[in-house]
Formats: C-alpha cells, sequence, structure tokens
C-alpha cells in the first residue's frame, strides 16, 4: 500500500495543492513505481486515497503515455525515434536493440527484465541516439554503450540492490 | 559574448544559491521588492519587448498587465513541458540555472500578486525537475521563497509538478487541465487564463526560457534589452539545433541572427554533406529551404517564407534526407499526440499518417497527395487548439517545396491528377 509506505510523501504532496485532485499524477508515479504498472488496485487505490472515482485514474492512465497499463519488464527502455533522433541514426539504433534483446519493439524479454518502446522526443535530440529507463537519460548512445548500459542493469536486477528512483527522491521533497 | 541565459556556460556551479548570489543572483528580485511598485515591475517588462519563448510570442508584460488588479488567488505557471520535437533548452536551464528561472517567476509572481507559483516539468524530466526542486529549497531555506521574502511583506510558495508523458499538456489551458488531475485536453478560449486559470483563478502561463529572461531586466533596465535585437523581437533566444548538423545542441545568440549562422554555430553540416532544408520550429511550423537561410531568427523574420521562429527548434536536413519520410515522421508524432477531443485533429491526424505511410511503402496511389491536401483544408481552421494547425505544416509545406519526393513515391506518377493535386498547391 502506497498510502502506508509513503504515508509522509503523500501528506506533503497534498499539502502542495488547494485541491486533492492535482495530486492525481503525482501518486500515480508513486503507484507505478511501486506496482510497476497501473493495476487495477494500484488505480483503486490512488482513487481512494484522494477520494476519487476509479474510472477517472483508469482515463488518466490511458491518456497518459508514461503509465503502463500492462505489466511490463523491470526496465522500460523507451526509445526515442522521432524526427530530430531519427536523423542521427535512432532507427537504425531501435533495429539493433531489437536484434540484440531479441524482441520486436514493444516486446519485452523472456526473462522479464527488458521492455522496448519507441517514443517521441524525449527533450534529447543533441544526444542522439538516447534513450530513457525508468525516467532516467542514456544519451549519445552506441552499440557498445548499449551493450554496456544493458549488463549493467542485469548487475543492478541481480543485486536486489536498487537505488532510489528519481519519483522516491522526488516524493520525499515533499516531506519536507 | 557572455550568456545571459545559459550563464552556467559561464560561471561553474551557478545552480548553487551561493554562486549565483555572488554573480548578480536575486538582485533583479530585490530591486523589484524593495524599490518597486508591482506596476512599475509590468511597466519595464512591458517596455522591455520581451515576448513569450513558449511559440506564440506574446507580448510578456502585457500579458502579465491582464491579471484583474484586484484579484486574491492569483496563479503563475511556469510551462516546462518541452515535448516539441527538436526542443531541449528549458532541460538545460532547469538542470544547470535553475535560479534564474525561480528569480524571474518570483518577480512575475510580485508583479501580478501571485501567492503560489507551479513549475509544470513534463513527466520525463524528473531529473531536471530535481535540480529545481534542490534549487527551490535553497531559495526556503534563505528567505527567497516562504514568508516574507528578502524581510518583506511579501510572500510567495514554489511548487515543482510533473505531467506525465502527453505533448498537448504544454498548451496552457491543456496544462491548467492536467494540473488539476484531469486529463490534459484544451478548452476553447475564451476565457483566457488570465481571466480564469488553474481552479479558475487568474493564472499567467509563461514559459521556462521567458522567466529567466526577467531578472536580468530588472537589473539593467528596459534600454539595456531593447538594444539587442530588432525591433519586434528583442533580447536573446536560446536556439536548439539538432539533425544534420556537426555540434547539436543549444545555442544563445541575440535575435536577428540569421538561419545560416546558426548552422554555421553548430559547426555547418555534418560530414560536409550540402543542406537540404530545415524545420524552424520543431516539427510545428513549415520546412524552409536554401532561398531563407540568410533570414534573421525574430518573430517576424520568416514571414516571406510562410513560416515561424516559433520555439526555435531548428532541426536541420541535409541532401541525404527523404522529405516523404520526414513529413510521415512528424505526422505520427501529432496522430500520437492529438488528444482526441475535436474531430478534425484526431480524424485529420490519423488519415495524414495512413496516407503517408502508404506512399512511403511504395503502395501510393495518384490520389494520395490530393486526399492529403482535402484533409489539411479540412482541418485548417477548425481544430479547437493549434495543435491541430501544426500537424498539417509539415505536410503541407513539403508538398508545396518538394512535388518531386512525393510524386517518385508513386509508380507512373506523370498522369494529370499529380499535375493538378500539386498545381493547387
Ligand atoms: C500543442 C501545443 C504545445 C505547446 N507546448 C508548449 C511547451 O511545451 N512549452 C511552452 O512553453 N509552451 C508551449 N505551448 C505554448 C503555450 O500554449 C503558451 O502559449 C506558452 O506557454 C505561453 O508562455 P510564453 O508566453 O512565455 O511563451 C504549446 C502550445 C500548443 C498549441
Ligand atoms: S486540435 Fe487536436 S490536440 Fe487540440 S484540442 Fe483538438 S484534438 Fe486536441
Ligand atoms: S527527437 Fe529524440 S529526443 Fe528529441
Amino acid at each position: 500500500m502506497i498510502a502506508d509506505k509513503y504515508a509522509e510523501e503523500i501528506e506533503g504532496i497534498l499539502a502542495r495543492f488547494p485541491h486533492k485532485k492535482s495530486a492525481v499524477l503525482p501518486l500515480m508515479h508513486l503507484a507505478q513505481r511501486e506496482y510497476g504498472y497501473m493495476s487495477e488496485d494500484a488505480m483503486r487505490e490512488v482513487a481512494g486515497i484522494l477520494d476519487l472515482d476509479p474510472t477517472h485514474v483508469l482515463s488518466l492512465a490511458g491518456f497518459y503515455s508514461l503509465f503502463h497499463e500492462e505489466p511490463t519488464g523491470k526496465y522500460v527502455l523507451e526509445i526515442c525515434n522521432d524526427l530530430a533522433c531519427a536523423l542521427r541514426g535512432a532507427d537504425e539504433f531501435v533495429e539493433m536493440v531489437c536484434r540484440k534483446l531479441d524482441i520486436p519493439l514493444g516486446g519485452t524479454t523472456e526473462d522479464g527484465l527488458f521492455t522496448v518502446k519507441g517514443v517521441m522526443c524525449l527533450g534529447a535530440c543533441d544526444r542522439a541516439p538516447m534513450l530513457q529507463y525508468n525516467l532516467k537519460f542514456a544519451e549519445h548512445l552506441d552499440e557498445e554503450k548499449f551493450d554496456n548500459l544493458i549488463a549493467y542493469l542485469r548487475e543492478e536486477a541481480a543485486s536486489g540492490e536498487e537505488p532510489p528512483s528519481v519519483v522516491e527522491k522526488i516524493a520525499a521533497y515533499a516531506k519536507k | 559574448m557572455a550568456h545571459i541565459l545559459l550563464r552556467h556556460r559561464d560561471v561553474e556551479n551557478i545552480h548553487k544559491l551561493d554562486v549565483y548570489r555572488a554573480n548578480g543572483g536575486y538582485e533583479g528580485l530585490k530591486k523589484a521588492l524593495t524599490e518597486m511598485t508591482p506596476a512599475e515591475v509590468i511597466d519595464v517588462v512591458r517596455a522591455s519587448g520581451l515576448r513569450g519563448r513558449g511559440g506564440a510570442g506574446f507580448p510578456t508584460g502585457i500579458k502579465w498587465g491582464f491579471i484583474p488588479k484586484d484579484a486574491e488567488e492569483v496563479y503563475i505557471l511556469i510551462n516546462t513541458d518541452e515535448s516539441e520535437t527538436g526542443t531541449f533548452k528549458d532541460r538545460e536551464l532547469s538542470e544547470k540555472n535553475p535560479h534564474q528561472v525561480i528569480e524571474g517567476a518570483i518577480i512575475a509572481a510580485y508583479a501580478v500578486g501571485a501567492k503560489r507559483i507551479y513549475n509544470y516539468f513534463r513527466g520525463e524530466f524528473m531529473d531536471a525537475g530535481y535540480a529545481m526542486e534542490e534549487a527551490v529549497q535553497e531559495c526556503y531555506a534563505n528567505g527567497l521563497l516562504g514568508e516574507n521574502i528578502l524581510g518583506t511583506d511579501f510572500s510567495c510558495d514554489f511548487v515543482c509538478h510533473y505531467g506525465a508523458g502527453a505533448y498537448i499538456c504544454g498548451e496552457e489551458t491543456a496544462l491548467i487541465k492536467s494540473l488539476e488531475g484531469e486529463r490534459g485536453q484544451p478548452w476553447s478560449k475564451p476565457p483566457f487564463p488570465a481571466i480564469e486559470g488553474l481552479y479558475s483563478k487568474p493564472t499567467v502561463v509563461n514559459n521556462t526560457e521567458t522567466m529567466a529572461n526577467v531578472p536580468q531586466i530588472l537589473v539593467n533596465g528596459a534600454e539595456w534589452y531593447t538594444s539587442m535585437g530588432t525591433e519586434k523581437s528583442t533580447g536573446p533566444k536560446i536556439v536548439c539545433m539538432s539533425g544534420h548538423v556537426e555540434n547539436p545542441g543549444n545555442y544563445e545568440v541575440i535575435m536577428g541572427t540569421t538561419y545560416r549562422e546558426l548552422i554555421e554555430m553548430a559547426g555547418g553540416m555534418r560530414d560536409g554533406k550540402a543542406f537540404k532544408a530545415l524545420l524552424p520550429s520543431g516539427g510545428s511550423g513549415p520546412v524552409i529551404t536554401a532561398d531563407a537561410l540568410d533570414a534573421p531568427l525574430t518573430y517576424e523574420g520568416l514571414d516571406a517564407h510562410n513560416s515561424v521562429m516559433g520555439s526555435a527548434s531548428v532541426i536541420v536536413m541535409d541532401e541525404t534526407t527523404d522529405m516523404v519520410w520526414a513529413a510521415q515522421k512528424m505526422i505520427h508524432f501529432f496522430h500520437h499526440e492529438s488528444c482526441g477531443k475535436c474531430t478534425p485533429c484526431r480524424e485529420g491526424t490519423f488519415w495524414m499518417e495512413k496516407v503517408l505511410h502508404r506512399l512511403m511503402n511504395g503502395q501510393g496511389t495518384e490520389k494520395d497527395i490530393e486526399t492529403l491536401n482535402s484533409v489539411a483544408a479540412q482541418m485548417k481552421g477548425r481544430t479547437l487548439c493549434a495543435l491541430g494547425e501544426f500537424a498539417i505544416n509539415p505536410v503541407l509545406s513539403t508538398i508545396r517545396l518538394f512535388p518531386e519526393e512525393y510524386k517518385a513515391k508513386v509508380k507512373n506518377s506523370q498522369s494529370e491528377d499529380w499535375e493538378k493535386a500539386l498545381a493547387t498547391q
């Protein structure tokens, strides 16, 4: 339950708005961080905290592309293949990634670690090819750097020790 | 020349409050709070000629002046949604020079009587947001935010907020809806946010870069600012250079710099290839070709070339670029990002993407260009927000400037239908 785990954070987030409905996206970010995707339970929980109809949270999950309505791999690799990046090799990069991970675009690796998505501009067009994994930027990529990133993430996953995500770090600020 | 906006490139660690202050930071705020009335602040900003850097170029001082003087609850919204293809300036400002944005916003709050500032970041910018949150905390700890700022009776809060992936939330009314916890879908103006904005209260929405311009206008005066640029386009501008240039990145220039000079600043064309075309305003402005390269980067500079400066996200394309492919990429973006509220945009972007896809796959027919033209005509002037207008720009402008490339996509392309369709452009 995020209501318990992040009680202070949530209190801080709610205090930032005169109307608590405004806290819905921050809470959805926290819920997705906790459950990996916007499961029905996650949506119900967010709705419960804010006294919203769960269908409202559902409609937001559908509207905003950062929310996953289905389970994903542990790391979602969101590769920008929008125009400015594509002019600097993003389409070829996507192909390379899919070949290496042996999955189609949108697919998830068998070990459940990686999902690969093609996304629109991420505000890093001068550093193409690039991607975001769980909201972190990886830029100026090539095959070697991609291999290193994957190796690093596999290790991180195997160690079971994960650094706090930026979602949590930001939520922690709301406590102050 | 020293930077006015990207000051972190000249001053190391300017993201830290003590460094920012040691280099003149918060002097603009101090002057505003201790020596000027809110009306005088608005007057200086108006006299500086500062216009919005978010794309539309609305005069900032005039916008602030629209806020009713007797309003009790007023909000400032900083627009850091930055999701236009090819745009990455607000991210750099937020990460590297956050105090300048915060200072500008507090000055704006004082000018219009706002007690709370929200900074809306696109969800993907949490890293940049985190840098700004740290700066905000420093401000609270040092009497620059919160109660009685700098010992005066002015008080103001600053909250960073995060979207969740939706380009349309950069449109100001959609941004407000999103911040209210709704789907980010625009409403038809009026009412304008200055009268009925966030929580139906008067609200100023300004781009991140716009805010960063404000502090030094207060310190150095309007004349200093108008001495840069042209009559209608004053001051500095950050230009995002991307695509086929040698050194893509942000470049801060004085308004009036030409597009040719910008390409040179970015190291020229990559691998010495020849220039073919550029998108001056990310995906949302019409394409321009070599004949427009000597046009100045100003709000009005591309009028003669049927295009716009917009947010100055310059996507450069060399001779190897397939322009139908580029148009398809852009329409894919707009179709993906259409919020679906109005039919012409929702359906129009769907059809244009379908047709361009077909053309790219070698399954195009002679009728396709006609279809594109007629779909665009049905969208023009009929959409609720500007996204619908943006979407047709890359398509129509590439048809106009590169008809032969469209023709080449279709076998047997010399037929009369084609000539007719192209002639209507
Ligand atoms: C589809 C669409 C997307 C927009 N995206 C942004 C954006 O990401 N950032 C921004 O500052 N303005 C964006 N705008 C413009 C805003 O509506 C608004 O004009 C601007 O934030 C006002 O600030 P300014 O006057 O300081 O430029 C967008 C407009 C439209 C129609
Ligand atoms: S023009 Fe497009 S993005 Fe704008 S309101 Fe209509 S459907 Fe939504
Ligand atoms: S186009 Fe890929 S980050 Fe902008």
